[in-house]
């Protein structure tokens, strides 16, 4: 039994709790991929650098906050310059509205076109990303670093396996709760929430009953910019910051909205945990779990991996694959919100 | 191309660009640019193919370029036969598990319906994949232990590395053919992102298989193609010595002259080639009918026209020529690098290329490919030149001042993003207007 | 002169002119049909009044006012609810958010509003909380309908309301649109059924190549023999 319980705690401590911060951030950055594909209907290459954006502001200011000696005792400061990145990540993305994507609009362009304009934009942003506070990992989480220490929880429980529960990802959840939230109540119970889903279904419809497109275009992008900003530091703080990350990140969350319906936030949310713990889950080393699991005889040799952490996009990709062949449309109805 | 005054004039132009940095800096510098420039046309020449004439957007070129560095190398490279002794034999009976299972796969979808089909398939995939790991895994830990520090891995086929070139194209090729069998048929935006995940995988595997590539250790030392000859041969032979004398230059610099224009003339050579077939196919029946899908795919589907067909051909060619490029940069460096591969600088900067040289057009594809690639190159010292006057009046202290002087390199990434959204707004067509 | 008039109008899309002084019209409480072979340019009359297209010669009145230079959102500010022939509803949202974004414009409160269209098609009061999308056609017809009455035109313009329900649906349809009539909303329609639109119109007009062939009253074109043997089949 007990050893029944030391594998339980070691999938939980390795898979599932890493698993589901992960989810949390991809969810994140899956619902802005997915609301601009809902609203202005093209995948937008550049969210990731968006989300790096963001990120970056944020931790200028968490430096301006710990330098005169503010913080929140055991939370990261970070999440008090939250709102410096966010505001930072909307400006930018307006002005990028205005100057770029503005125009295609008005000429009614294919959506191929803008996604090209959204490669020119993210080739924008890189650089302004490096010039700004250069290409290095940068580490900005500070407060406590454990809810729960692995040393604690055994003590707790006696168990040979310690479950840590990391302040990041404790932060991770309930933001990601706290926003999602917020989003899906804005969008089903709000009158400018309901007027975007509606944009979204059925644009001359739209048009029709007096929703203003340019409007719904605006709110569209900053809830894009709150979303890739919250993504992109729970992100840093639970790994690092470092800008090229933020480019790779860009396939898990592509797929993360195509698997689960692109343009359907529910299926964004459902997509991110789906690929986040495929990832963890394939490239997990089971050894030390089946050895809990089965007699000491029958204990593998090797890692039990079914492949190694270097090729997590491949799991992403995958899944992607099959999705597109089994049901293009995804997990969720798509191209909605 | 029409032989207007304008086009001529900016080939002109880009010319005078070689000779001015020949003269003010160095010639040895003008030919490295120009040899990044001929093959950066052939990557920008395929992706054309696939953008300018079909409206298919690769956003992997990276992969295709990569696959082609890693066939030229492989070919290229001597075959390791304690590796091969250890570890050949499981290599080739997995490979043969995988055919078989591929097969079975390929059966069973034809053969069921429904969900046998996908339960069929699901058993076989699991079920070979641990089959296959069970003999694979020792066959590679075995090839990656001999001799780990020196070689690692399997080694290549010790052929002359033009067919390397060849092969890399066939590999890009058959690559572009599995992503296009999946992608193309859906939205146009799943193509994008389907070619986005295969080059980031195609890199991981070449990172990450040691014994096929070395991984991150690098494979130095391919050789070079017949018709390009060793510095130290040069420096040695007493006719170029007295050629050196009599130009009055130094011997070292003569010859890392000569090496950097036989390379030219090889690449020019595989670029007018592949500019001559590419014009040819544009003007055929064929190339009439690719920019008719192009411009409405609804009418060219409803006149019979097979267009995923013709998509998935049209992929697969400009794959090939980004392939055929992989392999001459890989040539051209000597070395194959993993980690250099960058989506920045082998996707999007390709991109740049095609939209700024003229998309539809294949000279302004060649154009784009040589004018972003100069710039891309002497970016570099522009910005530097460029934060060094801004900076000038700041203190030598400053820290403001060595933060920008520390970043102007990361100036080009910026001034490619705002070239490309500039012409794509204000000349969508290009320097070199499609006809 | 009518309550809205489109008269004399001459345009089309870009191209060649497919309207060539065409004139259709309705008052208050009325319904008027527009009705004739395919490619007539009935939808396109219609879409002209609605002001989805240019029109170069002649001009749209409604109450007096000239509202030509109007945009079709301006149009439906000044009291005109148009609903198109295909994806007229937000199909993934419920019925009752389809009403909701109806009234988008309205700053006041629509629940009355509301009411009564869901006295008008009792169906829709059952089916509130369902997606649209998941609703039979007739009953996406009357959500179509009711996001239009939403806005409380005065003008409502319908563009083949019947196409694809069943006939049995289709006189549920034309009931209610009577009753609507019946509150005082002035109703334009598009109608391929022809001799059932021309049943309930106060006003018919056939229209060939973009030009008024026929103008009368429903019954009146009913009976005349020309119109039967040409337009409605004998």
């Amino acid at each position: 039994m007990t050893d029944f319980l030391n594998a339980i705690v070691l999938l939980l401590n390795f898979l599932v709790i890493p698993g589901i911060a992960y989810g949390c951030q991809l969810a994140l950055g899956a619902l802005g991929v997915t609301l601009i594909y809902g609203i202005l209907r093209f995948s937008n290459f550049a969210h990731g650098e968006t989300m790096a954006f963001g990120t970056m502001f944020t931790i200028l200011a968490t430096w301006f906050l710990q330098s005169n000696g503010i913080s929140l005792g055991p939370i990261p400061t970070a999440l008090l310059a939250m709102p410096i990145g966010i505001l930072a990540a909307i400006l930018l993305v307006l002005g990028t509205d205005k100057l770029v994507y503005k125009f295609y609009r008005k000429q009614k362009s294919k959506p191929v076109i803008y996604l090209i304009a959204s490669l020119g934009v993210m080739f924008f942003y890189n650089g302004l990303i490096r010039f700004i506070i250069g290409p290095d990992d940068r580490i900005f989480t500070d407060g406590s670093r454990f809810i729960i220490t692995a040393r604690e929880f055994k003590e707790m429980t006696g168990l040979d396996q310690g479950m840590a529960f990391k302040m990041t990802q404790g932060i991770t959840i309930v933001v990601t709760i706290i926003c999602v939230a917020a989003l899906f109540w804005f969008l089903n119970r709000t009158r400018t929430g309901k007027s975007m889903r509606a944009y979204s279904d059925n644009e001359d419809l739209a048009l029709l009953s007096g929703i203003n497109p340019d409007r719904v275009v605006m709110i569209a992008w900053v809830l894009t910019a709150v979303l890739a900003t919250v993504a992109g530091t729970l992100y840093g703080l639970d790994k690092s910051f470092k800008p090229f990350t933020y480019l790779q990140i860009l396939l898990p969350i592509f797929a993360a909205a195509i698997v689960g319906g692109i343009g359907n936030p529910v299926g964004a949310i459902l997509g991110g945990f789906f690929i986040a713990l495929s990832e963890v889950a394939v490239t997990f080393a089971y050894k030390q779990v089946i050895g809990y699991l089965v007699p000491e005889s029958w204990a593998p040799e090797g890692l039990v991996q079914l492949l190694s952490t270097d090729y997590k996009f491949a799991v992403s990709f995958t899944i992607l694959v099959i999705v597109l062949l089994v049901k293009p449309t995804g997990l969720m109805k798509g191209q909605s919100i | 191309m029409t032989f207007n005054l304008r086009n001529i004039s900016l080939f002109a132009i880009m010319g005078l660009l070689f000779i001015a940095v020949g003269i003010f800096n160095s010639w040895s510098t003008s030919l490295f640019i120009l040899n990044f420039c001929l093959i950066s046309a052939v990557m920008s020449l395929g992706v054309n193919i696939q953008w300018g004439y079909a409206g298919l957007l690769n956003v992997g070129i990276m992969g295709f370029v990569a696959l082609g560095g890693m066939a030229a190398t492989l070919v290229s490279i001597p075959p390791v036969y304690g590796a091969i002794d250890a570890g050949g034999s499981g290599i080739l009976f997995s490979a043969f598990l995988t055919a078989i299972a591929i097969a079975a796969i390929y059966y069973a979808y034809n053969k069921l319906k429904g969900g046998t089909r996908k339960l069929v398939i699901t058993a076989i995939s699991i079920l070979s994949f641990f089959v296959i790991r069970h003999y694979l895994d020792p066959a590679v830990d075995a090839i990656e232990s001999y001799d780990s520090a020196g070689t690692g891995n399997l080694g290549g086929l010790n052929m002359p590395i033009l067919f390397g070139w060849v092969l890399g194209g066939i590999l890009a090729a058959g690559a572009a053919w599995l992503v296009g069998k999946i992608s193309l048929g859906l939205r146009s935006d799943y193509l994008a992102i389907a070619t986005l995940g295969i080059s980031e995988i195609i890199i991981a595997v070449l990172k990450n298989e040691d014994w096929l590539t070395r991984g991150v250790k690098n494979v130095n030392g391919l050789p070079r193609p017949f018709s390009v000859p060793y510095e130290v041969n040069i420096q040695k032979s007493t006719y170029w010595m007295d050629l050196a004398n009599s130009w009055g230059m130094s011997i070292v610099d003569l010859s890392s002259i000569m090496v950097k224009l036989s390379y030219a003339a090889l690449f020019a050579i595989v670029l007018l080639i592949i500019l001559y077939l590419s014009e040819k196919a544009l003007a055929s029946p064929w190339g009439r009918m690719m920019r008719a899908i192009r411009d409405n795919e609804t009418a060219a589907e409803a006149m019979g026209k097979n267009v995923t067909g013709r998509h998935l051909q049209v992929f697969i060619l400009g794959s090939a020529v980004v392939g055929i490029a992989g392999a001459m940069l890989t040539t051209l460096d000597g070395l194959f690098t993993p980690t250099a591969y960058q989506p920045l600088r082998y996707t999007f900067l390709i991109w740049v290329m095609v939209i700024v040289g003229g998309s539809g057009n294949n000279w302004g594809a060649v154009l784009g490919g040589f004018v972003v690639g100069f710039f891309w190159i002497e970016a570099e010292p522009i910005g530097l030149w460029f934060m060094d006057v801004i900076t000038s009046g700041m203190a030598e202290d400053s820290d403001l001042r060595s933060h920008l002087l520390k970043s102007a390199a990361h100036m080009r990434l910026m001034m490619m993003g705002v070239i490309l959204l500039l012409v794509l707004r204000f000349t969508p067509k290009g320097l070199i207007p499609e006809k | 002169m009518s309550f809205l008039i489109g008269e004399n109008m001459t345009g089309g899309y870009g191209g060649a002119d497919i309207l060539h002084d065409c004139t259709i019209g309705v008052e208050k409480g009325e319904i008027a049909v527009v009705v004739g072979p395919n490619g007539a340019g009935k939808s396109t009359a219609m879409k002209a009044v609605f002001g989805m297209l240019n029109i170069h010669t002649g001009r749209v009145m409604m109450d007096g006012e000239d509202i030509t230079s109007l945009s079709p959102q301006a149009r439906v500010q000044k009291g005109m609810g148009f609903v198109p022939q295909t994806s007229n509803v937000f199909a993934t949202m419920s019925v009752e958010e389809n009403l909701e974004m109806g009234a988008f414009i309205r700053e006041d409160d629509i629940k009355d509003t509301m009411e009564q269209v869901f006295e008008l098609f009792p169906i829709l009061k059952e089916k509130r909380k369902q997606p649209a999308g998941e609703l039979s056609g007739g009953q996406r017809q009357q959500v179509a309908v009711g996001r239009a009455l939403m806005t409380q035109p005065k003008v409502l313009m319908l563009d083949e309301p019947t196409a694809g329900v069943s006939p049995i649906v289709m006189d549920e349809l034309f009931d209610r649109i009577i009753e609507i009539a019946k509150t005082g909303i002035a109703i334009l329609m598009v109608e391929q059924n022809a001799k059932q639109a021309l049943n309930i119109a106060d006003k018919g007009y056939v229209l060939v190549q973009g030009k008024n062939r026929y103008t009368d009253t429903g019954e009146a074109l009913m009976a005349d023999p020309e119109v039967r043997k040409a337009f409605l089949g004998g």
